[in-house]
């Protein structure tokens, strides 16, 4: 029998959660109590330590075959708002980045029809050419399974031949939520939860860390979170490769889900899916509040309930802002700061690998 | 700390009120979750029903001239600026008739320090609003205004309240209380009524069976003792008589404003969210404020001590002018209400349920 007891006593004793026991904390309204177990599990990981960097998006192109109904940041080609950076747009942005003391630069865009694997090396070869010292998160699992496709090479060779071009690691987008009767009403075009999994495995065999994330509050149910955070708890045992989990909350404004229903994860759920995320990813060190979909003041209270990184300074997010968040498209550092210190916490400025950056 | 804190909630369980030295405490030293429950645990005690209240009304700022300047403010205008207005009464009407046509029962009118408008206007109006629209309840002038009104019109507080809800007013929101400390005040609002000034109206609106509310703005550059003290001034005018049926804690928002600064972040909001639940047990209703911390935290406040989400409003502009513009609908809010677990209910200004959702 499962009562909210016995899963503390299991967390306090460092055993792993079940299915049922994360989905029993799903169901469960005892918010406040799951948070602070949550608190507990990852302070005996990372103390009062807070992570957050300094990074920028660039979002290379917002051109995209696939249609994704949870998603307003796609156009068709030719589309009014259609766009696709030059290398020389890339270029720029890269460098006013590194001016203003950026680490990383996280790279994502869409499924552009035009485009062939030698165009998205030399983007990258364009950032690394601006400095080889700025770490490059780019393409998602997604982006990659079409490089596969469009080259007609195997993901291992593609991998390597952007690792060869800059690329350090990956960012965790394209998840969504696995289960495949979500998904098909979600993204029926988009690769499959199984292929995505596929795709991370081989980017950790290739030496690449990456993120993993989940697409939540739209469709889904309780029980198709749990599976989706235990696929990748078990991919995670067999690689080790995952730096963080990024719970990401559906934006609904301007999306084609939106006009079918009014929906979007409030703030007790938001919270709720990060202490869950905690308490059950116990091979994850870090659980991240993504403060430009939660919103700053959702992703600062998270950091009670077992959150321990708050992304970085951002700078021109554009993905969540067409979907309608409603947080700035970026923060100075000063503002990270005193998120993180008025929370209660110690702020850590990581490198992407998650490396304290001693003094700057 | 820990043994500190199972003291303080097991008095809180009896109702035992908590004293200036513990609450302090508490609120420096407990950290977030530690208070929440604290808070919680009142509002189960307080609320057991799991119902969530909200009112159908409209801000209506009948003028932005103000002569007090308060530092926090991007609202206030001189008469002479460019900007600066006065609503006519059809314009008021028109706003009250829109209010009415959605299911509205709350009028809450406020406006500034306008050196023109004395006790007739007001009676004036009124009775004009109560005339047409005698469903309305009409929930207006905060202590800041009825102290001026009556000042220019040559009336004792008494005097002008009197005449007041002869000519309809209902009953009377908190604002302008910031923070009642003048130390404080004489920085950020020096020429508003002091502390005492503000409580003694809210005194005399009791004597005078007005149902009242009562408001705290924070953020700004008060100290935590600054934020318990206010506490224990609301709580102890409530003890000796008050009518206060709500407590509204909220953020100063430093946009467009003289003082600047930052505003307070979330885990700062929940804290003195729940620190308001602990210290006033003799007010029944704790506000969220979704106007300055957006759905999702008001959402989350429910759990830090909040029963009520205050007023949908149809028309929100002093927040709005210092660059927080947070919307939202009826039917957002039953939504998130039911999100967080609990029964939306529409209310009355005096806390009948309306309806169930």
């Amino acid at each position: 029998m499962i009562s909210f007891d016995s899963i503390t006593d299991k967390v306090r004793t460092g055993r792993r959660l079940s299915d049922s026991e994360a989905l029993f904390l799903f169901e469960s309204e005892d918010l406040l109590e799951i948070g602070e177990l949550a608190a507990f599990a990852n302070a005996s990981k990372n103390g009062r330590r807070v992570y957050y960097n300094v990074n920028r998006h660039i979002n290379y192109s917002n051109i995209c075959v696939n249609h994704c109904r949870f998603c307003a940041f796609r156009r068709d080609a030719g589309e009014a708002g259609a766009y696709l950076l030059t290398l020389e747009d890339i270029r720029s942005r890269a460098e006013e980045a590194l001016r203003q003391g950026a680490t990383e630069i996280h790279m994502v865009g869409g499924l552009h029809p035009d485009l062939s694997l030698p165009c998205y090396e030399e983007m990258l070869r364009a950032v690394k050419a601006v400095s080889p010292r700025l770490h490059l998160k780019a393409f998602t699992a997604v982006e990659i399974d079409y490089f596969s496709r469009i080259s007609g090479l195997s993901l291992r060779e593609v991998l390597l031949s952007l690792k060869e071009s800059g690329l350090d690691s990956l960012p965790g987008g394209g998840a969504e939520i696995f289960a495949p009767a979500v998904r098909s009403e979600l993204c029926e075009e988009k690769i499959s939860g199984d292929r995505w999994l596929e795709v991370m495995e081989e980017a950790h065999r290739c030496g690449f860390r990456s993120n993993a994330t989940m697409l939540y509050g739209h469709l889904e149910s309780h029980s198709d979170r749990v599976a989706h955070l235990s696929r990748l708890r078990d991919l995670q045992d067999r690689t080790g490769g995952f730096q963080a989990l990024v719970a990401l909350p559906f934006q609904p404004l301007n999306t084609q889900l939106h006009s079918d229903r009014n929906l979007r994860a409030g703030g007790v759920d938001d919270l709720k899916t990060v202490a869950v995320s905690r308490l059950y990813l116990d091979n994850f060190n870090n659980i991240k509040a993504y403060w430009v979909l939660l919103g700053e003041k959702i992703a600062q209270v998270a950091l009670a309930f077992g959150a321990n990184d708050l992304d970085g300074t951002v700078v021109d997010e554009r993905i969540g802002h067409e979907a309608g968040a409603e947080s700035p498209r970026g923060m100075t550092r000063d503002e990270i700061l005193r998120l993180i210190g008025s929370a209660g916490k110690e702020p850590v400025e990581r490198d992407s690998l998650y490396q304290e950056i001693l003094s700057r | 700390m820990q043994s500190f804190l199972r003291k303080c909630a097991e008095r809180l369980e009896t109702g035992a009120p908590l004293n200036r030295q513990e609450a302090l405490r508490i609120f420096v030293e407990a950290d977030l979750l530690e208070l929440g429950k604290l808070a919680d645990g009142v509002r189960r005690r307080l609320h057991p029903e799991k119902i969530v209240t909200f009112v159908v009304d409209r801000n209506v700022n009948y003028t932005n001239v103000c002569v007090s300047r308060c530092r926090f403010c991007a609202f206030y205008r001189d008469e002479a600026d460019a900007d600066a207005y006065l609503l006519s009464q059809e314009e008021i009407y028109r706003k009250v008739e829109e209010l009415v046509a959605q299911g509205g029962t709350q009028l809450l009118m406020q406006g500034g320090l306008h050196p023109q408008l004395g006790i007739e206007f007001f009676e004036n109006l009124f009775r004009g609003i109560k005339g047409r629209f005698p469903e309305i309840l009409n929930h207006s002038l905060s202590p800041t205004e009825i102290s001026h009104v009556a000042r220019i019109s040559g009336l004792t507080i008494a005097d002008a309240l009197h005449r007041l809800k002869e000519a309809g007013l209902d009953s009377i929101p908190g604002g302008g209380a910031e923070i009642l400390v003048d130390r404080v005040r004489a920085e950020i609002s020096p020429d508003k009524i002091g502390w005492e000034e503000w409580s003694e109206v809210m005194r005399e609106a009791a004597r005078q069976g007005f149902p009242t509310t009562a408001t705290m703005m924070f953020g700004s550059l008060e100290r935590s003792e600054d934020i318990v003290e206010h506490l224990f001034r609301i709580r102890e005018i409530q003890e000796q008589g008050g009518t206060f049926t709500a407590f509204i804690p909220w953020t100063y928002q430093p946009g467009n404003t003289e003082l600047g600064g930052v505003a307070a972040s979330g885990v700062e909001y929940l804290k003195v969210l729940a620190l308001s639940r602990l210290v006033l047990c003799n007010i029944p209703n704790i506000q969220a404020s979704w106007v300055t911390q957006g759905a999702k935290l008001a959402q989350v406040a429910l759990y830090f001590g909040a029963n009520d989400l205050g007023g949908t409003m149809l028309e929100e502009n002093v927040v709005a002018a210092a660059g927080c513009s947070f919307r939202i609908t009826r039917e957002e809010l039953i939504a998130l209400i039911k999100g967080a677990g609990f029964a939306p209910a529409q209310r009355t200004t005096d806390y009948k349920i309306v309806q169930f959702y």
